[in-house]
């Protein structure tokens, strides 16, 4: 059985991104910034319509537009649109405005359908609009019972029941999607800016109808996905039709409009729990309902939609009697995608709420509460860690008794990421050069959380090299394939196959060379003996170097004005464990991205869908607040190595629990729930009764 | 408003036209509309470019670019779609996010915001004007240092914004250092480090309080 290094160098300790130089510098070539000879500007014309009938499209006079060399309709015939904002027609120019001008020109002749639901308590009423044909837009739902509840209930001392209920998100990576396309008659090449190449090579050779070898996808660099980039996506296939009736390159990404429409979204969600316990605080019975809307991507049997509507319940905890019933409700609004940590973060706030409304019913301490409840002993041990380190015991006061009209509280919360296991077919392969310079190449992509560093470092380690004398390359198909950035299961993915390929040019080289350790020293002096021909070794993932799951904690203290309703993060304490840490410094980066984008779920992100006219009325950064640097309190993170257990990721547990942590915070601030995210002023100016309730949107 | 001048010609400006609204709508004098009318109309005639492509020239990291545009194409798409200079990004193209923030004469403006006419007669630094050879800035050191980027896409706006705010104030407090960030987006969530850089820049040592525990 393989095993990591027990003393090491550089796994485990903190490595500098290897390619930080690129991108301070201004000269990381992201997707949006290829310019591939002659190429062109591809736009997008969306429905402006909720639910339309296209009748027709005519793009004669966009055609005309100087400087406009191709245009196509998504599909042939009359077809239907369903949400504001789906794709209908999409032009290709030599200029941004060129192609302006000719989304102008374009005739499209509809029937708009007047009745349509982009609401879902609108949506799931008897004789709503249906969004697809022949399905309702509940789905059957799934139930599922264990123990007797309903005798259990009358055995608790303490029962609190509970309105829980969490908004749509938007992923809004800094880069919108999109893509260069160029078709030519060898095949396509496309520069995406995706999550996964193979997916998307995979995914335009479908669509388009060509073999999986004629398609070639390149990531060199790309700004954010969060889930919402995996696929080709309208406009990877858009861009390629326009490329091969314009025979030209052609650019096209999104607006920042567009990426609040149709790429995908957090689903929202509405949570019944009724939770009840022991006096000792032994949890005992639990009944939970649950429904949320993953828009068009609901519907008919579909589960819980693109995205997950169904959440965990109960989350984290063993109750003996529980009775679960969930469903998803379709509405006339872009499709839910993957969103880091796909159903934890709501299934997280719903149930770690109920955890401290009935601690607070039952008298309890609600950290001592969770301790009683939480039988996973990594999670009961970060508990204590962070405890101490926030300093709980001296902080914690009852709820709503802090003194004047600016109250702080503190509230914690668990998280749980079950996947985050490898892709086991991960493969990979290095080149050793007479000089002693070597290449990695592996068919994965850097989404901003270090894998590229992630590869450096650990072929470092296992050949006795500087990280900085190893050259990564990553993002291209022509490469051995890769896992898709997803789950938190990159490193674990790639951090095994690396360790493979260095067992293999290791022993390659001994064999060839007759150098008994090329490790280190003998490094140059072995690689030398190659003659004039570099060394091609391959390595796949291999067992017994990762695993999952992960776990994690947050603690969050806030200030809570009682006049203008305004929440204050004031500090963050977060600790973690990911099996064997490979870089500390990049691994604090993805814990306080994860603790930022969750405060941002607590407290400002909602997508606001208007029900008159069904269009969103957020789609861009003014109206759809994310958390800025004023926003973001200290965040004090704790990382546990736990080399035994091998790799794990971590990209999504760190996002699970700091919006119940802040909610459970201002609860004891103000001594009131507010029981709807974001935890807006007006959402807390209502529960203290100063102002009529808030709607969730 | 009570009391306008009249704009003279060949000092028409959106102002003066502003402030000659203002007098029409107090006064409502046919022969001060009509007056107007003729004003607009000379100096439209003299000013009128486009819609066509003109010639602009720009002066951007100390090298003057001599390009062919239309009136309408922003400073941000003159640089990354006419000029090559694809640091400065662009994530909302609606003054919302700061990826796309250059200096003009020393200080940070969104470059979306800003029409590439505008700009001519002006020093224009980007991302890429601020390494003299192969040596990074000290904002761009700390940046790396730090980890004060992740994905990367933010990371120039940034990287722009912190040095304007260090070449004014070059030991700023926390807050100030915020305040000068406030323009710019980070989805990653890089903000603790990147305000941990921009102490590092100043010459500010903090230490990071994050703790490895070995299980």
């Amino acid at each position: 059985m393989p095993s990591w290094p027990t003393e090491t160098k550089y796994i485990s300790h903190a490595t500098l991104r290897v390619d930080a130089a690129p991108k301070v510098k201004g000269q990381a070539r992201y997707a949006s910034d290829i310019q591939a000879d002659g190429w062109l500007y591809g736009m997008i014309l969306r429905s402006k319509w909720p639910a339309a009938r296209i009748l027709s499209v005519n793009l004669d006079r966009a055609r005309q537009i100087p400087g406009i060399k191709a245009a196509v309709v998504v599909r042939d015939g009359e077809f239907n649109v369903r949400f504001y904002g789906e794709e209908i027609a999409a032009v290709a120019g030599t200029s941004k405005q060129a192609c302006l001008d000719a989304l102008q020109a374009i005739e499209v002749n509809a029937e708009p359908r007047l009745q349509f639901a982009v609401n879902e308590d609108l949506a799931r009423k008897d004789g709503a609009p249906q969004v697809w044909e022949g399905r309702p837009n509940v789905t059957p739902g799934r139930s599922r019972e264990r123990g007797n509840v309903d005798q259990a209930f009358q055995e608790c001392d303490a029962v609190v029941e509970g309105f829980y209920t969490t908004p749509v998100q938007i992923h809004n990576p800094m880069e919108t999607h999109g893509n260069t396309v160029w078709w030519t008659d060898e095949g396509i090449t496309a520069w995406a800016s995706t999550q996964g190449i193979s997916s998307v090579r995979d995914g335009l050779a479908g669509a388009l109808q060509l073999d999986q070898s004629k398609v070639r996808v390149i990531t060199e660099f790309m700004g954010g996905g969060f889930g919402a980039k995996f696929g080709a996506g309208a406009e990877g296939v858009l861009a390629a039709r326009l490329s091969r009736e314009a025979k030209a390159p052609v650019r096209l990404m999104l607006t920042r409009f567009d990426q609040a429409l149709a790429v995908g979204n957090r689903p929202s969600s509405f949570q019944k729990i009724k939770m009840g316990a022991k006096a000792d605080g032994t949890l005992h019975a639990f009944e939970g309902e649950n429904y949320g809307t993953a828009g068009i991507g609901a519907g008919g049997d579909a589960g819980g939609g693109g995205g997950g509507a169904d959440i965990p319940m109960p989350y984290l905890y063993p109750i003996p009697n529980t009775r679960v019933k969930q469903s998803a409700v379709a509405v006339h609004a872009g499709s839910a995608r993957a969103f880091r940590a796909p159903s934890h973060p709501p299934a997280s706030f719903g149930m770690e709420s109920a955890m401290d409304d009935l601690a607070v019913k039952l008298g309890l301490d609600p950290l001592a509460f969770r301790l009683k409840n939480d039988p996973n002993e990594i999670r009961r041990r970060e508990y204590a860690i962070g405890a101490e380190k926030f300093g709980w015991k001296e902080k914690y006061q009852k709820p709503g008794s802090a003194p004047g009209p600016v109250k702080t509280g503190i509230g914690c919360a668990g998280a749980a990421w079950p996947a985050g296991g490898p892709t086991r077919s991960t493969q990979g392969e290095a080149q050793i050069n007479p000089d002693g310079s070597v290449e990695f190449r592996l068919g994965v992509q850097d989404i901003g959380t270090g894998t590229k560093t992630v590869i450096a470092v650990v072929a470092a380690e296992m050949l006795g090299l500087k990280p900085e004398q190893i050259t990564v390359k990553v993002g291209d198909t022509n490469f051995p394939p890769g896992p898709g950035s997803g789950g938190s299961t990159t490193c674990a993915s790639i951090s095994p196959t690396v360790y493979d390929i260095c067992t293999n040019a290791l022993q390659r080289l001994q064999a060839q060379t007759g150098v008994a350790d090329a490790r280190g020293e003998n490094w140059f002096a072995a690689c030398k003996k190659l003659g004039v021909t570099p060394l091609v070794v391959h390595g796949n993932w291999i067992e017994g170097l990762s695993t999952n799951p992960a776990c994690g904690v947050q603690f969050a203290e806030v200030a809570v004005d009682t006049e203008t309703g305004l929440v204050t993060v004031k500090q963050v304490v977060a600790v973690h464990d990911c099996g064997l840490i490979i870089d500390s410094l990049t691994l604090e980066s993805q814990i306080n991205g994860g603790v930022i984008m969750g405060m941002g779920y607590a407290l400002y992100e909602e997508r606001v869908m208007d029900d008159l006219s069904g269009v969103v009325l957020n789609p861009n950064f003014e109206t759809y607040k994310l958390p800025g640097i004023a926003d973001v309190p200290e965040i004090e993170v704790v990382l546990l190595n736990m080399p035994e257990r091998g790799v794990i990721g971590i990209g999504e547990p760190a996002t699970v629990p700091i919006a119940a942590a802040i909610g459970n915070a201002v609860a004891n601030a103000i001594g009131v729930r507010v029981g709807s995210l974001p935890i807006t002023p007006a959402r807390v100016l209502a529960a203290l009764g100063k102002i009529p309730p808030v709607a969730q949107t | 408003m009570n009391d306008p001048e009249p704009a003279g010609a060949g000092s028409f400006s959106r102002r003066t036209f502003l402030k000659g609204l203002g007098t029409t709508a107090v006064a409502a004098a046919a022969a001060q509309t009509t007056a107007l009318a003729a004003e607009l109309e000379k100096a439209n005639a003299e000013k009128v470019i486009g819609p066509g492509a003109v010639p602009v020239t720009l002066k951007v990291n100390g090298r003057k670019l001599k390009l062919e545009l239309e009136p309408r194409v922003t400073l941000l798409d003159a640089l990354r779609n006419y000029s090559s200079l694809t640091g400065a990004k662009e994530g909302c193209d609606r003054a919302a996010c700061g990826a796309c923030t250059v200096l003009l004469d020393g200080l940070p403006i969104y470059s979306c915001q800003k029409l590439a006419l505008e700009a001519q007669g002006h020093e224009i630094t980007t991302v890429e004007g601020l390494a003299e050879g192969d040596q990074l800035s000290k904002v761009q050191q700390a940046f790396i240092a730090r980890d004060a980027l992740q994905c990367g896409y933010c990371t120039p706006g940034f990287i722009m914004s912190v040095t304007a705010l260090l070449k004014q104030n070059p030991k700023p407090t926390a807050d100030e250092i915020k305040h000068a960030c406030a323009g710019n987006l980070c989805r990653c969530g890089t903000q603790p480090h990147i305000l941990q850089a921009v102490f590092e820049a100043a010459g500010v040592k903090v230490a990071s309080k994050t703790e490895v525990i070995h299980a």
